[in-house]
C-alpha cells in the first residue's frame, strides 16, 4: 500500500537553529496523525515544507509519487494537500462567505470568472453549505474583522477544506476554540473528509484531542522526530515524557 | 460594494449625460472631456489598488498611448477619434502586458515605487529624445469621427465629449461587473491576504498583472483622449505630477463604487477652473486644501483604498499600535 | 585621464548637495516613517529665502561673503521654523493612520507650497549669484572649476560626517537611532517620542533648504524646482536604502557620477539613467544597497 505522504530526511536550518533533522515519515491514506512537540520543536516547520511554504535545505517529499519538494503552495495546493494555520488566515474586510467562496473560485483558478459574479448561486449554496457544517451559517454575512478567535479558525479550516483534499494538515485546529466546543471542532472536520477519505494531519498541544482522534502519534524535539506510533507508546515514552508532554499522566 | 445599479440603467445613464451635452455651454464641455478621460485613468488605478497595489506611475501608460497615438496619427493621417482612442488603449495595454507580471511580485510600497522609478525612466528618455520633439513635443491635427471632420468648434468640442464620455460610461460598466465578479471577489483577496490566496491554488501576481494590465489600458485611451483635447503630446504626459493627480483623483474617489470616480475628476476640474478663473495661480494651493479636508473628514474616501497592507512591518503607521499577526507562525 | 578626472570631479560636485538633500528626505523617513513630499517644497523655499537675503544684502552695499552667511542663517532659521510648524500643527493630526495617508497630507503640502512660493516670489525665475564668486576659479587638469563648486564637496562632506558622528556617538543620536530601529520599544524606555519626531522632521526639512541655499547661486531658481528635486532625492533615497544615512551618501555619489558621465558619454540618458538605476534597484535588492526589509512576495 503505497503512502500518500512520503519525506526522506528532510533537514532545514535556520542559522544556528535546527529546524528539521534528518526528518522521515510514511504517510498512509487515511491515517490521522497528532504532530505534538514543544514550541519551535519543529511541527510547523514540517507542516511548512511539506506545503511548499518552505524549501527544505536537503531531503525529499513526495505526494502520491510527485516529489513536492521544491513546489510552490499554490502548486501543492492544486495537487491535493490543503492546510489550515495557527493564527487564522482570512480576507479581513470580507465577509465569512466571501472567503469560502474565493476559496471556492480556486478550484477552477486557472479560468476565473470577469463577469459571473462572485455570489453566483452555486458558489453562494456551495459556501453556505461549508458553514453549515459549522454551525456558522447565521455568520456568513459577516466580515471578519467583526468575528472573534474561535469563529475564525472554524472558517480558517472550512477553506482549507473546499478543495477536498487528499492530504489536509491543520495546525493546532482547537487552540483558540473553547473547551466545549472544541470535540465539536474535531467531530466535523473528521465528519466533513470522511467521504474522500482524506489523510489528516494535525499539530496539537491538547492530548485530550491527540488521545481521542489520532491514530498515530509523532512527537518532535528540536527537528528531530523523537517517536513514532501509537498514542498510548508514544505518549508514554520516556524522552517524550521529557521533551514534550511534560510527564503529565 | 459599491451601488447594485443594473447594467441598463448605467448605459441608460451615460447616454443621458452624451446627450446633455447638447445644451452644456462650452466651458463647461470641455471641462467635462477632461474629466472624463481623467475619470478613466483614475478608473484603471482604482481597479488595480483593490489588489492593494497603487500605481503612482499611470503617466508611463498614458504618455505611451498619447505618444502612440500621435506618431500614428501624423505618418498614417489616421484622424479618427474612436480609431485613436483604441490605438491608445492597445498602446498602454502592450506595454503593460510587459511591465506587469515583472512587477507583480513586488509588494506594495515597492510596487507603488516601481511604477513611479519607470515613468520617470520614459520622461527621461522622452525629454531627451530629438526625434519626438524633447521636452516641447509636437502637434497633431484635429479629430475626425467615422469620416465626418468638424470644423465648427462647438461641433468638434461636443463630438469629443460624446466620445469621451460614452468610452469612460463604458469602461465604468465594465469595471463594476468586474468588481462585482469571481475575479473582483479575488483581486479582493490579494490585497487581504496574498498568502492565503496562494495557498487556495490561486495565483495573485497573475490576478495582480491582469488588474494592472486593465489599469494600463485605461490610462492609454486616457492619453489618447488628452491628446485629441489638446492636440499636442509633451513628456509632462509621464511626468510624476501627472501621474499624482491620477492617484489624487482616485484616492479621492475611495473605492466604495464608480460613480465616485467620475464625481471626484469633476470635482478636480471645477475646482481647478474656478480657482485659475478667480485666483491666478493658486489652483493648486486649493486642491492641497481640499485634499487636507477629505483626508481629515471624509476618511472613508481615502483610507478604503490600501486598507490592508499585506505586511507586519514594526512601527510603519507613526504612532500607531503594531498591525495585526499575519504569516504562518513559524 | 583628464576626461575621467572631470567625470569624477562633476559627479563629485552634484553628489554633494545632492546628499544633503536626500539625507534630509531620509533621516525623516528613518525617524517618522514618512515619505515627505514636500521636501522638494522646502529646498525651493531654501533657495527662494537665500535669493532674497543675497539680494537685500547687496541691496545694502554689503559684500558677497555676508550675503552668504546671511542667507545660511536666514535659510536655516525660517525653514526649521516652518518645519516645526508644520509637524507639530499638521502632520501630528494624521499620525496613527495607514502610513498612505501621511503620504497624501504631504502630497497636499507640496501642493500648497507650490502655490505660496509663486504668490510671494511671483513665477518669474530669479537668481541670487553673487556668492558663487566667493572663492574665485581653479583651473584643474586643464579645466575651469567654479571655486564654490569645489568648497561644496568638503562641506558636504562635514555635515554628512557631523550627522553620523551626531547620530551614532551622542545620546541624543542615539536615541534617534534608537527611534529608527523600534520605536515601540523606545516609547516603551521612557523616550519622548513625539519630540524625537519633531526635531527629526525639523532637522530633516532644514537640511533640504540647506541644500537648496548652497545651491541657489548656481542655478536659476523658479517654479518646478520642488517637483524635480523631490523626485531626484527620492531616487536616490532609494536607491541607498531607505532611512540610512550611509545610504544616502552612496546614493547621491552614484547619482551624482551617473549623471555627470551620463553628460559626458551620452546626453540623451542624463535623465533618465537615475531613474533606470532606481528600478533595477527596486527590481533587485529592493531593500536599497543598506537597509535589511522584506520586499518580495513568493
Amino acid at each position: 500500500m503505497n503512502p500518500v505522504l512520503s519525506v526522506r530526511g528532510l533537514d532545514k536550518r535556520f542559522g544556528a537553529v535546527v529546524a528539521a533533522d534528518a526528518v522521515t515519515i510514511d504517510i498512509p491514506a487515511g491515517q490521522r496523525i497528532s504532530l505534538i512537540g514543544a514550541n519551535g520543536a519543529g511541527k510547523t516547520t514540517f507542516v511548512n515544507m511539506v506545503t511548499g511554504y518552505m524549501k527544505p535545505d536537503s531531503g525529499s517529499i513526495v505526494l502520491d509519487g510527485n516529489d513536492i519538494g521544491r513546489r510552490s503552495p499554490r502548486s501543492v495546493a492544486r495537487l491535493g494537500i490543503s492546510r489550515s494555520f495557527q493564527i487564522p488566515q482570512l480576507f479581513i474586510e470580507l465577509t465569512a462567505a466571501e472567503n469560502l467562496t474565493v476559496a471556492i473560485s480556486g478550484i477552477n483558478a486557472r479560468m476565473l470568472s470577469f463577469h459571473s459574479p462572485a455570489q453566483a448561486q452555486d458558489r453562494h449554496d456551495k459556501a453556505l453549505e461549508l458553514l453549515g457544517r459549522f454551525g456558522l451559517a447565521d455568520v456568513a454575512n459577516r466580515p471578519i474583522s467583526e468575528l472573534a478567535g474561535g469563529v475564525r479558525k472554524l472558517i480558517d479550516i472550512a477553506m482549507a477544506l473546499v478543495r477536498r483534499p487528499k492530504l489536509l494538515l491543520l495546525d493546532e485546529p482547537t487552540s483558540g476554540v473553547s473547551a466545549e466546543e472544541k470535540f465539536n471542532t474535531m467531530d466535523r472536520v473528521i465528519h466533513a473528509v470522511a467521504p474522500d477519505a482524506a489523510t489528516i494531519v494535525f499539530v496539537e498541544h491538547d492530548m485530550e484531542i491527540v488521545n481521542r482522534y489520532a491514530d498515530r502519534v509523532v512527537a518532535f524535539y528540536q527537528g528531530r522526530i523523537l517517536a513514532d506510533g501509537e498514542p498510548a507508546d508514544v505518549l508514554r515514552d520516556q524522552e517524550v515524557r521529557r521533551y514534550v508532554t511534560g510527564g503529565v499522566r | 460594494m459599491g451601488k447594485n445599479l443594473h447594467p441598463l440603467v448605467m448605459i441608460a445613464l451615460v447616454a443621458v449625460v452624451t446627450l446633455f451635452g447638447r445644451v452644456l455651454p462650452t466651458w463647461t464641455l470641455s471641462l467635462a472631456t477632461i474629466a472624463a478621460s481623467n475619470a478613466l485613468i483614475a478608473l484603471g488605478i482604482v481597479v488595480l489598488a483593490r489588489t492593494g497595489n497603487v500605481s503612482f506611475g499611470q503617466g508611463l501608460f498614458f504618455a505611451a498611448g498619447g505618444y502612440g497615438v500621435a506618431l500614428i496619427a501624423n505618418a498614417w493621417g489616421l484622424t479618427d477619434a474612436v480609431a485613436q482612442v483604441i490605438i491608445g488603449a492597445v498602446c498602454g495595454g502592450l506595454l503593460g502586458l510587459v511591465i506587469g507580471p515583472l512587477i507583480a511580485r513586488y509588494s506594495g510600497i515597492f510596487f507603488g515605487m516601481l511604477t513611479l522609478a519607470l515613468s520617470m525612466v520614459f520622461y527621461g528618455a522622452l525629454v531627451k529624445s530629438t526625434a519626438l520633439g524633447g521636452s516641447d513635443g509636437f502637434n497633431v491635427g484635429r479629430p475626425s469621427l467615422f469620416g465626418m471632420s468638424f470644423v465648427d468648434p462647438r461641433e468638434a468640442d461636443f463630438m469629443l465629449y460624446a466620445v469621451s464620455v460614452i468610452v469612460t460610461g463604458l469602461a465604468g460598466i465594465a469595471a463594476s461587473i468586474l468588481f462585482r465578479s469571481e475575479f473582483g471577489l479575488a483581486s479582493l483577496a490579494v490585497r487581504e491576504n496574498n498568502l492565503r490566496v496562494e495557498y487556495l491554488g490561486i495565483s495573485a501576481n497573475r490576478i495582480i498583472s491582469i488588474n494592472f494590465v486593465i489599469a494600463a489600458i485605461f490610462a492609454g485611451a486616457s492619453g489618447a483622449f488628452a491628446l485629441m483635447a489638446q492636440r499636442h503630446i509633451d513628456p509632462q504626459f509621464a511626468y510624476w505630477t501627472t501621474s499624482g493627480e491620477f492617484v489624487f483623483v482616485a484616492v479621492l474617489a475611495g473605492n466604495q463604487s464608480v460613480a465616485a470616480v467620475f464625481v471626484a475628476s469633476m470635482a478636480l476640474e471645477l475646482v481647478r477652473s474656478f480657482s485659475n478663473l478667480y485666483l491666478p495661480n493658486t489652483w493648486q494651493l486649493v486642491l492641497g486644501v481640499f485634499l487636507l479636508s477629505v483626508i481629515l473628514f471624509l476618511p472613508r474616501g481615502i483610507g478604503s483604498l490600501w486598507i490592508r497592507d499585506r505586511h507586519s512591518r514594526k512601527g510603519t503607521a507613526v504612532g500607531a499600535p503594531a498591525a495585526p499577526e499575519k504569516g504562518a507562525a513559524l | 585621464m583628464n576626461f575621467f578626472l572631470t567625470i569624477v570631479l562633476d559627479g563629485l560636485i552634484q553628489a554633494s548637495w545632492l546628499f544633503i538633500v536626500a539625507l534630509g528626505l531620509t533621516l525623516v523617513f528613518g525617524v517618522l516613517k514618512i515619505l515627505n513630499i514636500a521636501h522638494g517644497s522646502f529646498y525651493a523655499l531654501g533657495a527662494y529665502v537665500a535669493a532674497s537675503a543675497v539680494t537685500m544684502v547687496a541691496a545694502h552695499g554689503l559684500p558677497p561673503g555676508v550675503g552668504f552667511v546671511a542667507m545660511l542663517l536666514a535659510v536655516a532659521l525660517i525653514a526649521s521654523a516652518v518645519g516645526l510648524l508644520l509637524e507639530r500643527g499638521l502632520l501630528k493630526m494624521f499620525y496613527g493612520r495607514d502610513e498612505v495617508v501621511l503620504l497624501l497630507v504631504t502630497y497636499a503640502v507640496f501642493l500648497i507650497f507650490e502655490d505660496v512660493t509663486k504668490l510671494i516670489w511671483g513665477v518669474n525665475p530669479i537668481y541670487a549669484t553673487q556668492p558663487y564668486e566667493l572663492f574665485g576659479n581653479l583651473e584643474f587638469a586643464g579645466l575651469y572649476y567654479v571655486g564654490y563648486d569645489l568648497v561644496l564637496i568638503p562641506v558636504s562632506a562635514v555635515i554628512g560626517f557631523a550627522i553620523w558622528f551626531g547620530l551614532n556617538r551622542t545620546v541624543i543620536g542615539k536615541i534617534v537611532l534608537a527611534v529608527i530601529h523600534n520605536e515601540e520599544m523606545s516609547v516603551s524606555m521612557g523616550v519622548r517620542v513625539n519630540r524625537v519626531y519633531a526635531i527629526a522632521f525639523a532637522f530633516g526639512v532644514l537640511l533640504a533648504a540647506l541644500a537648496g541655499a548652497l545651491t541657489a547661486p548656481k542655478i536659476s531658481i523658479q517654479p518646478g524646482l520642488s517637483s524635480d528635486i523631490i523626485i531626484l532625492s527620492f531616487a536616490i533615497v532609494v536607491i541607498g536604502g531607505l532611512g540610512s544615512v550611509e545610504g544616502a551618501a552612496v546614493g547621491a555619489i552614484l547619482v551624482g557620477l551617473a549623471r555627470a558621465a551620463s553628460v559626458h558619454l551620452m546626453p540623451q540618458a542624463e535623465l533618465f539613467m537615475i531613474y533606470l538605476i532606481m528600478a533595477a534597484v527596486l527590481m533587485f535588492r529592493p531593500e536599497g544597497l543598506f537597509k535589511r526589509e522584506t520586499a518580495r512576495r513568493i
